[in-house]
């Protein structure tokens, strides 16, 4: 591990003007991946600045009906309140899946969608990988693809997002609460996270400096009856193979409304727009569910691997979306 | 042969004795030695498979004391066995191989060191993919265990053409780390002329002999201490090279004691492992399901470093009666770290290609599977023609499965899920190794019994003081056992599943002569020492330890996921010393089991040379939530051939045909026959509704 100076700022804007001011500077949250990346060498920064005290623990209800959730929300406490578990029960079910009960404790509510990729090859600082050191390659085409991208990959990178939490917030229409040096903005969460491209470097459409301050859930009377469904390796402390967050409105049998995310499957949180509009103002049955699998992953594509790379994914997620909507349709 | 006939310790239900210490954290481990100004070390590793070390450079890091590098290390005395000649020359035979350490006077300032140091090799083509159809296959002298690679009774070829029903399928298990929860740890001080190691092993004695001929040192020069030990699974078996550079390493800093624990990641490459296996089975059958023949044909990788044959055709040898029979080892050496003995070597991946084939078999034949096995029940060991000590697998099969609820057993579907049950039988042999000693003092109304044993977490504490307080005649409140210590007579390693059946045997004798020489009213410091030779009757008598598994499994009709709702081992390993820790020891292997069933595998990318599964977010071993009920009960079984106690040992057989259990229980659920393990949703989602 390298030797790091360790700063507690006073306020949320020295901490953006300390990280903006260094290269070599990081937030710290909660830690729970961030000191994972210290001990492997994954990060080597020069300055961890801790920003625990200066953002916000606090959930509030806003003015619309939404939520406001302060970035240093643990996700124990996000999974546990009333309103989340109410108004967006897949969010409480997406957090609760996550990791184990003492990585929830510190995980926060703005860390936990920055957590970066899991991928063997990029852990690993024995073996080139382009998202960790740009130029050098992909491992992961041709090896250990299990965890990997199956939609909006590219040659330099097929690393998929791990978080469980941020597939349900990109269901949800969430927007992220931005403090930079330029002041503070809002991003909707949607276009948070990337796709790999040429610079798979880059996770987030975040600049140096920014920190998310709050990530806001609007008032979505849909979301009230939703779903996190994770298939993974294990029955606990496994990240997705494969997962859907979902909420269906359906009204004499006729899908009305629908909001569709899937993790597992991309460099981000994967909204599902085309199975979405497939759906509105169709029958709620087993043929509109199948149909919308095959349309929102009609550019799937499988990477090349061992034992048999990661082809299985593609029905997966067809089979685990059916289904999720089968179940919250209501229908067979 | 002694006699314990008054039972009042052996088979009562004890809290283990160290419990409250390990509850509490304060249970020693190895690196937790109480030593003063211990000094810190940390290993380079090849970034190669292939090669030769040409530099390593190491900055000056505040702390640094010194740095032991390939080919300039100390010389060592024996070479003899090339996985403990460390740091002996610059080659490099495998990725993660020790090529070097740091030594520094904080852990941090020897992790900024290790991290600095900058390594120059060459680097040659690399040989690390296995595949069962490479064209260099070699037959080994012997295979694991001293049992003969090839073995043939009758004609088998010939009785698979003339059968009714034959089943001939390859089944494969994939590569394991043993991934003790306490990783290897060192503290090791040479002061002048001794070296003292508090090592974590499964044997100080062993450890000691390894050390005493690479140093060239006598023995009473090394004194190798392992109060507490957190697993080991095998891969503390034998010593390892990084005991060997934490010897070095203190013999370069004279006086003060170096520290030495691996990481989880060090542990993929330097503590060995079990190697893949594919087995082809083949069974012969009568209509009516009685075997004619048996084969099978065992496919494994090994290092060229080091030739370790996992032993997995040897249980085909014994399990079922059937007059042709063939088995077969072969390996492929290849650019790997040295693979060793993981949890029943042979048993565990073998009898996985057995059970699962003795289900297809049954299907074919349309007979249930436990009257499959019943019907092919041998009167005498097909392997060697002896008679078996006490063979209680039909009384496993039976009562296991009245236990199980295994009648009437049929598929069905509980709403998402596809529900099904699966059996199968487990075998380990009842080892006792040649030679242990014990010593016995009386002092102030107690008695002490001292042997140079090991708990490996299992409760040898306990049972040992059981054993001897039924030797004397004593209650067990009066008997202390103390392990762990070269200092104390010498103890065979625990492993094998012996430890128990091999110490007992000696403490037996110790009490006997104790008695012998002081009678039931000793004075104080009264001692007396029983040692003990290899067991006259293994000659005469095949001795076994058996048992049937039986799951119930479901598998998600959309997605695949499997789920173990309920595990039964049903065993007949003779006298149960401690129904408490016997029963944790059993679960506890059927657990690794069911983990190696669903999840474990150490994925080799042959492009690199080296495991990219290397911790526990990537090697998946099975969490509290995937082990719902899994239970363990026994037969009453009373063996006098094995040893004076009956015992059999139990540390192993929980792990033996699990995996199969499971396997033929998701065939039951789905119809579909997975034969390469691990049993993953990808393999079942072809074949769902």
């Amino acid at each position: 591990m390298t030797p790091f100076d360790y700063r507690v700022p006073t306020s949320a804007g020295a901490a953006v003007d300390t990280v903006a001011a260094n290269p070599a500077a990081v937030f710290l949250a909660g830690g729970t991946n961030l000191l994972d990346h210290l001990k492997l060498g994954v990060a080597e920064p020069e300055v961890v600045v801790d920003v625990n005290a200066v953002t916000s623990d606090e959930i509030r209800d806003d003015d619309g009906g939404g939520l406001w959730i302060g970035a240093a929300v643990r996700n124990s406490d996000l999974a546990a309140d009333r309103r989340i578990r109410t108004r967006y029960p897949a969010v409480a079910e997406a957090l609760l899946s996550g990791a184990s009960g003492q990585l929830r404790n510190m995980a926060t509510a703005a860390g936990n969608p920055l957590q970066r990729t899991r991928c063997v090859y990029f852990q690993d600082t024995t073996t080139p990988c382009n998202k960790r050191e740009p130029g050098t390659g992909c491992s992961a085409v041709g090896g250990y693809t299990r965890y990997h991208a199956v939609l909006g990959a590219s040659d330099q990178c097929v690393a998929t997002h791990p978080s469980d939490l941020a597939v349900a917030l990109a269901a949800f229409d969430a927007e992220v609460q931005v403090l930079g040096t330029g002041g503070t903005r809002v991003i909707p969460f949607v276009d948070l996270h990337r796709l790999p491209g040429d610079a798979p470097e880059r996770d987030t459409v975040l600049e140096r400096g920014d920190l998310v301050t709050a990530i806001t859930l609007p008032a979505l009377p849909i979301a009230a009856k939703s779903r996190y469904r994770k298939v993974r390796d294990r029955a606990s402390f496994a990240f997705a193979l494969v997962s859907v967050a979902a909420a269906l409105e359906v009204e004499d049998g006729i899908v009305r409304d629908a909001r569709i995310a899937l993790g597992g499957v991309a460099h981000k949180p994967w909204r599902a727009t085309n199975a979405e509009e497939a759906l509105r103002g169709m029958p709620a049955d087993e043929d509109s569910y199948r149909r919308a699998a095959r349309l929102e992953l009609a550019d799937a594509r499988a990477v090349a691997g061992l034992d048999g790379g990661n082809a299985f994914k593609i029905p997966l997620v067809a089979r685990t979306l059916v289904a999720v909507l089968r179940e919250l349709g209501g229908a067979r | 042969m002694t006699t314990l006939s008054d039972r009042q310790a052996i088979g009562r239900d004890l809290v283990r004795r160290e419990g409250g210490l390990k509850v509490t954290g304060t249970a020693p481990y190895a690196d937790d030695a109480e030593v003063d100004s211990p000094v810190f070390c940390r290993l380079l590793l090849s970034p190669t498979a292939r090669g030769r070390v040409t530099g390593i450079e190491v900055p000056e890091v505040p702390g640094l004391l010194t740095v032991l590098r390939a080919g300039s290390a100390e010389k060592l005395t024996s070479t003899g066995d090339d996985e403990l000649a460390v740091l002996q020359d610059t080659s490099i035979a495998f990725r993660g191989q020790i090529i070097g350490a740091v030594i520094a006077e904080t852990s941090e300032a020897a992790r900024e060191a290790a991290r600095l140091a900058r390594v120059a090799c060459t680097e040659e083509p690399q040989d690390t993919a296995f595949s069962p159809d490479r064209d260099d296959l070699y037959k080994p002298e012997k295979v694991n265990a001293g049992y003969p690679t090839d073995t043939a009774q009758g004609d088998l070829d010939a009785a698979m053409r003339t059968a009714d029903v034959t089943v001939e399928r390859t089944y494969t298990t994939a590569t394991y780390h043993n991934n003790p929860m306490e990783p290897h740890s060192t503290t090791a001080l040479w002061d002048g002329e001794n070296l003292l190691l508090w090592e974590s092993t499964q044997g100080v004695h062993p450890v000691r002999e390894t050390v005493t001929e690479v140093f060239g040192l006598a023995p009473e020069r090394v004194r190798v201490v392992s109060p507490h030990v957190g697993g080991g699974f095998g891969s503390k078996g034998a010593a390892h090279a990084n005991v060997i550079v934490a010897a070095m390493a203190a013999r370069a800093l004279p006086g003060r004691p170096v520290r030495l624990a691996l990481t989880r990641r060090e542990m993929f490459s330097l503590v060995g492992y079990r190697t893949r296996t594919v087995m082809r089975t083949r069974l012969a059958s009568s209509a009516d399901g009685v075997l004619s023949g048996v084969g099978m044909d065992v496919v494994a990788p090994t290092s060229k470093v080091t030739e370790f044959a996992e032993q997995a055709g040897v249980p085909t040898r014994m399990m079922y009666a059937a007059p042709h029979r063939a088995t077969s080892h072969r390996l492929a050496a290849l650019d790997v770290p040295v693979p060793t003995w993981m949890r029943a070597p042979g048993e565990c991946p073998g009898m996985f290609g057995n059970e699962v084939a003795m289900d297809e078999l049954a299907e074919e034949l349309g007979v249930d599977p436990i009257e499959l096995r019943v019907r092919n029940e041998p009167a005498v060991d097909p392997a060697s023609g002896k008679p078996y000590s006490s063979r209680g697998l039909v009384a496993c099969l039976r009562s296991g499965a009245e236990r199980f609820g295994w009648s009437g057993r049929r598929r069905h579907r509980v709403g998402d899920w596809l529900v099904g049950t699966g059996v199968a039988s487990s075998v380990y042999p009842a080892f006792r190794m040649p030679h242990s000693t014990a010593h016995l003092r009386y002092a102030d109304g107690r008695y002490v019994v001292s042997i140079g044993a090991a708990d490996l977490g299992t409760g040898t504490w306990t049972a040992l003081a059981q054993i001897a307080a039924d030797g004397l005649g004593v209650p067990v409140e009066l008997v202390e056992a103390r392990i762990g210590d070269t200092d104390q007579p010498y103890a065979s390693v625990a492993g094998g599943s012996s430890g128990i059946s091999t110490w007992g045997s000696a403490i037996v004798e110790a009490a006997r002569a104790f008695r012998e020489k002081h009678g039931t009213e000793p004075p104080d410091g009264a001692e007396a020492t029983g040692e003990i030779g290899s067991n006259p009757a293994q000659g005469q008598y095949a001795m076994y330890a058996f048992g049937a598994q039986f799951a119930e499994v479901h598998v998600h009709a959309d997605t695949g996921e499997i789920r173990v709702p309920r595990l039964f081992g049903m065993f007949a390993a003779g006298r149960i010393v401690n129904p408490r820790t016997a029963r944790s020891q059993l679960i506890g292997g059927m657990t690794m089991g069911l983990s190696m069933a669903l999840h474990e595998t150490s994925v080799l990318d042959p492009r690199f040379g080296h495991v990219v599964t290397q911790d526990f977010a990537d090697y998946h071993v099975a969490t509290c939530a995937d082990a719902y009920r899994v239970e363990a009960d026994w037969i009453d079984e009373h063996d006098r051939h094995v040893n004076p106690m009956g015992t059999k040992g139990i540390g192993e057989i929980g792990i033996v045909g699990t995996a199969a259990a499971i396997v033929n229980a998701a065939h039951h659920a789905t119809g579909a026959r997975i034969r390469d393990l691990p049993l993953t949703l990808d393999k079942l989602l072809p074949h769902l509704p």
